[in-house]
């Protein structure tokens, strides 16, 4: 049986983990690579660095924590942030990440998911997209949240997927920061739309928002999450433990 | 010394830091006299089957390969590396793999029910359908691996070690003497598959 994922993101700017955390455990509370081990020590089940960064001096510290990160963790690795071109797809994966996900970059060259899946297989792709309902709609944003592309989400999911995307990346701007529980009627409507793994983002607040999440939608594979679990409010291996005494598949 | 054989097929990074984390020299190398005379070696691979077999065919390492695992040398294909021991692929047509496990590469939607995701992708369940693999020895039944992958192995004449329930029971690892596979990437699979890599390098020749 496969198991339902949970997967802890770090935002990183400079080479620096931006969001601040405070484990007793842990010495270097701003080092992704000291993060990502302390959180793979914990039972995550995959890690996704999300690059910040403007400037090409940030970029080649980015590099060098992946690379660093690779060699210490052995778990999947997944990078974002600033993938426009297959060459940026490239430059991550040599680093040693596992998966590249792609979100505005998709959106200004609707042919880079294609382009990449070709040269590096399905699974290597994965299509991020900020979603936040607009007139009944469900609508895909660009740059962050902040554009309203005037597209409609679960047709440009269908669409990323027909081109090759691996996996899809959901997160609601509606339910992000609220901490109220995930978007499981934007995340159904994914679910619906396409048959390769659905990762949930945004919303989550407490441990009983996971277990809502997968009973409520066995579809959905994997749980994304930043904050809570960088402030210590949802502790990995309590929520992993209350997961299998809930009956969902989880890894132990 | 492990000898990692670099044919031109995927990242390579992880695998030999995942040997170093447990102590262990390892070399990626295309170099024969280095293959010749590491201990054991590793057959990695991700992409497709039809590619990668022509690239080892065309580097000599094919040969190699099958000379070594003759005299005994243990060694171990991983994800696509494994599919390539066998005798046979059908993925995107028939194509011959190295022939040291019996066996065919087949695809996954023949086995498993509608509805079920492809590729299979994700952490699974290690189930041991005989006595326990000496790869297995630090590792329980019921422990995960990190599985990416479309195709599985069949009709492999009792040659498989582990399996992975996925709607039916895939092929997750499989040995013959002193040659092994894993379908999932112990380089990817945490402690556990650091655990199975430890054991590979104590496998003797044989």
């Amino acid at each position: 049986m496969i198991t339902k994922r949970i997967i802890p993101c770090l935002d990183v700017k400079d080479g620096r983990v931006v969001k601040g955390v405070n484990f007793q455990d842990l010495n270097d509370v701003s080092s992704p690579v000291e993060l990502a081990a302390y959180y793979s020590r914990c039972g995550a089940d995959e890690l996704v660095f999300y690059d910040i960064t403007a400037s090409a001096e940030g970029r080649r510290l980015f590099t060098d924590i992946l690379t660093e990160t690779a060699r210490r963790v052995f778990i999947p690795l997944t990078v974002g942030g600033g993938i426009n071109t297959v060459e940026d797809f490239d430059r991550v994966l040599k680093c040693g990440a596992d998966k590249v996900s792609v979100n505005s970059g998709a959106i200004r060259n609707p042919g880079l998911i294609y382009e990449a899946a070709k040269r590096y297989g399905d699974q290597c792709v994965v299509l991020s997209v900020d979603v936040k309902r607009v007139d009944g709609q469900f609508r895909v944003f660009a740059r962050g949240g902040r554009d309203d592309t005037g597209m409609e989400a679960i047709q440009w999911i269908r669409r990323c997927v027909d081109n090759g995307a691996g996996e899809v990346v959901v997160n609601s701007i509606d339910t992000d920061g609220v901490k109220g529980g995930f978007d499981l009627p934007m995340l159904q409507a994914v679910c619906e739309a396409v048959n390769v793994p659905v990762i949930a983002s945004g919303g989550a607040g407490g441990v009983q928002d996971f277990l809502t999440l997968f009973h409520t939608l066995p579809k959905v594979d994997a749980g994304l999450a930043a904050s809570i679990f960088h402030f210590g409010e949802v502790a990995i291996k309590d929520l992993k433990a209350a997961m299998a005494a809930d009956g969902i598949p989880t890894r132990l | 010394m492990v000898a990692i054989i670099d044919y031109g097929v995927g990242n390579l990074f992880s695998l030999q830091s995942s040997f170093a984390a447990i102590g262990q020299q390892a070399v990626v190398t295309a170099d024969e006299a280095v293959i010749r005379a590491a201990d054991r070696v590793i057959l990695p691979g991700v992409g497709a089957f039809e590619d990668a077999a022509h690239k080892l065919t065309a580097s000599g390492m094919a040969s190699l390969l099958i000379e070594l695992a003759a005299q005994g040398k243990p060694i171990m294909g991983i994800c696509l590396g494994m599919q390539l021991l066998f005798d046979r692929s059908f993925e995107y047509g028939e194509h011959a793999g190295l022939g040291l496990i019996p066996g065919s590469v087949r695809p996954i939607a023949d086995v498993i029910p509608a509805g079920y995701k492809i590729p299979h992708i994700g952490w699974n369940a290690l189930a041991f359908p005989g006595e326990k693999h000496p790869l297995f020895r630090y590792i329980a039944p019921g422990d995960c691996v990190y599985f990416v992958h479309s195709y599985y192995a069949t009709e492999c004449d009792g040659a498989v070690i582990a399996t992975a329930e996925y709607g039916a029971p895939l092929t997750a690892a499989v040995a013959r003497g002193n040659v092994c596979g894993c379908q999932f990437h112990p380089e990817k699979s945490g402690e556990v598959g650091l655990n199975i890599l430890r054991a590979f390098c104590e496998m003797e020749r044989v």
